[in-house]
């Protein structure tokens, strides 16, 4: 349970809204609940719809509607290269194919440890510094720019020790 | 000339607050709170020539001037949701200058009588939001914000709000929707937030970089301002340069300055020495520039890039050198306005899909003149039918790459990326 976990995070966030909106709180309460499996199950939609006031079917709306949720497990990590226009005239479509071709996988696949999944995204606003990529885990959502392949590979090598 | 919104890179360690302070910070809010009246402040900015940095240029203070008097609370928005492709700037002045664009939303709070303000940024800015609400903390501290500031009765507080990845939640309407917690899909218009806005209440909402704009026209004054820059575009601008250029980065430059100057002076020329072809100056949303002397030389402030047939935008400039055809840079366009279409209104919903449908057709090297046609057909007649501007964004590269670039929409061209 989130309330049991966060108290204070939770009190924090509905502070932000004036106590009458309290549905504004429904974003930072999933990126919260997203910290603890990379996904929200229907047991957390339902308590924070009983937080905000919404119902279940509304938390579910919202989880659909915005990429950066996601309903079902995947890869621990989820490396998001960006190949929007930016950055594809710098090479990023090679580098997302290098970079599955070296991992045994498909864009949007997932490792067969379950690790990593590695997706294509849109410009993440570091068109400067491709290719470049975003990687959204258990501590939330870090960047990654002017990448290779093997600076890559050296990062799922370390996250591979840390992550369980 | 130094920095006046990167100051950082003249300034190191301007990111913290004592730093800040040392060198001036919020002495222009605590001016505004303790000097001015709010319609003084407002009437500073108006006068300064100041026009939003969003993308659409519309004058700032003439913006806070709508705001009504008689329907309270008023609310104050910053736009930090930056998605446009090629767009990079609010990011390093939230980054590292995060102090001048937070008072600048401070004192655009005290001009326009809002207690609250908050900060929408991307949900992918999650270190970003993490670095504010660490500025915010020490502001609070520093009795920046919070309750009876520097004596007076005004009371203040910044709170940041992470989307979650939805382009057009960048639309201000959207984005005011995303806050109150639901789909962020556009708000039919009028009323506009200014009136009608967050809760239904009236809203300023600016980008973060016309905001950090702000404290510098009340420190030194809107004719100071007004001397940087153009006739038509008072002031700096940060210009976002990516694609085909050996530097790209944020060049903060006066308006005017011309493509020329900042692909081959700033941006150390095109990648491969090779020539620039196409320009597009406002992000994945642009009209294709044909790169011609003429092009080229132009300055950039809103005006002139009009007689271009194309718009500054929010000066995302990406360049691409001659070894792409136009085809496969709509192919990437269009993907990423069908793949950002909030799907509320059929024109956009549907036409996103039949443009993709077509240019993937197209790189298949599948009947390319009829579907060529087609796919300019789907495009123009989308135009003005939308109901909010992204729709209109997506026929832009579209219909201008087909009607400027022909010869690359020819059967004999041997589609890809080509380079
Ligand atoms: C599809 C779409 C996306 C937009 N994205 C942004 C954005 O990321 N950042 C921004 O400041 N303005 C964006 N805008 C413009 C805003 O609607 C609004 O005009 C702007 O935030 C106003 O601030 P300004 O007057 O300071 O520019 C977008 C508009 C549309 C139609
Ligand atoms: S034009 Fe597109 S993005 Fe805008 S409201 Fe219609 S469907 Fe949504
Ligand atoms: S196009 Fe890739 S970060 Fe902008």
């Amino acid at each position: 349970m989130l309330a049991e976990k966060y108290p204070g995070e939770i009190k924090k966030i509905l502070a932000k809204y004036p106590p009458e909106y309290k549905q504004s709180a429904v974003m930072p309460l999933l990126h919260l609940a997203q910290l603890e499996k990379g996904f929200v199950d229907r047991h957390m939609m339902r308590e924070i719809a009983d937080l905000c006031g919404i119902t279940e079917t509304d938390v579910a709306e919202i989880v659909g509607f915005y990429t950066l949720y996601h309903d079902k497990p995947e890869g621990k990590l989820r490396i998001q290269v960006c190949t929007d226009i930016a950055c594809a005239l710098r090479g990023a479509d090679e580098f997302l194919v290098n970079l599955c071709e070296r991992l045994g996988i498909q864009p949007g696949g997932t490792t067969p440890d379950g690790l990593v999944t590695v997706e294509a995204v849109m410009c993440l606003a570091a068109c400067d510094r491709a290719p470049m990529f975003q990687v959204q885990g258990p501590d939330g959502i870090s960047y990654h720019e002017t990448m290779t392949v093997d600076k890559t590979m050296a990062f799922i090598e370390t996250a591979r020790k840390e992550v369980k | 000339m130094a920095h006046l919104l990167l100051r950082h890179r003249d300034i190191p360690d301007i990111g913290k607050l004592d730093v800040y302070r040392k060198n001036g910070g919020f002495e222009a809010f605590k001016k505004a709170v303790t000097a001015m009246k709010p319609q003084e402040v407002t009437d500073a900015v108006k006068a300064s020539g100041l026009r939003g940095r969003g993308g659409a240029g519309f004058p700032t203070g003439v913006k806070w001037g709508f705001v009504p008097n008689n329907i309270w609370p008023h609310y104050v928005v910053a736009n930090a949701d930056e998605s446009e492709p090629g767009t990079f700037k609010d990011r390093e002045i939230m980054e590292s200058n995060p102090f001048q664009f937070l008072e600048g939303v401070a004192i655009a709070a005290y001009a326009v009588g809002a207690n609250a303000a908050y900060v929408y940024l991307r949900g992918e800015f999650w270190t970003v939001a993490a670095i504010l609400d660490e500025k915010i903390a020490d502001m609070e501290k520093a009795g920046l914000l919070g309750d009876k500031l520097f004596g007076s009765d005004f009371s203040l507080r910044i709170h940041t709000h992470l989307g979650a990845g939805a382009y057009i939640c960048g639309e201000e309407t959207a984005l005011l929707e995303s806050i109150e917690g639901k789909r962020g899909q556009p708000r039919i218009r009028p009323p506009f937030p200014a009136v009608y806005g967050l809760y239904g209440k009236p809203t300023v909402v600016n980008n973060v970089e016309t905001l950090a704009n702000v404290p510098l026209i009340v420190e030194k004054g809107a004719d100071w301002y007004k001397s940087l820059g153009t006739a038509d575009s008072a002031g700096v601008k940060i210009f976002s340069l990516s694609g085909h250029v050996n530097k790209p980065g944020n060049y903060e430059l006066p308006f005017g300055v011309t493509f020329r100057e900042l692909i081959y002076n700033y941006g150390g020329g095109v990648t491969d020495g090779r020539p620039v072809k196409a320009i597009m100056a406002a992000g994945a949303s642009s009209a294709m520039i044909v790169a011609d002397d003429k092009a080229l030389d132009t300055p950039m402030d809103y005006a002139s890039v009009r007689t271009l047939g194309a718009d500054l935008g929010s000066a995302s400039v990406i360049v691409i050198n001659d070894s792409v055809d136009m085809d496969w840079v709509i192919n990437k366009t269009i993907h990423f306005f069908k793949h950002e279409s909030c799907g509320k209104c059929t024109p956009c919903r549907d036409g996103t899909y039949w443009m993709l449908h077509l240019i993937e057709r197209i790189e298949r090297r599948e009947d390319i003149e009829a579907n060529t046609e087609l796919l300019h057909t789907v495009a123009k007649q989308m135009q003005n039918k939308c109901l909010c501007p992204l729709g209109e964004f997506s026929t832009m590269a579209v219909t201008t790459a087909i009607e400027r670039f022909p010869a690359d929409f020819e059967a004999s061209v041997n589609g890809g990326k080509h380079g």
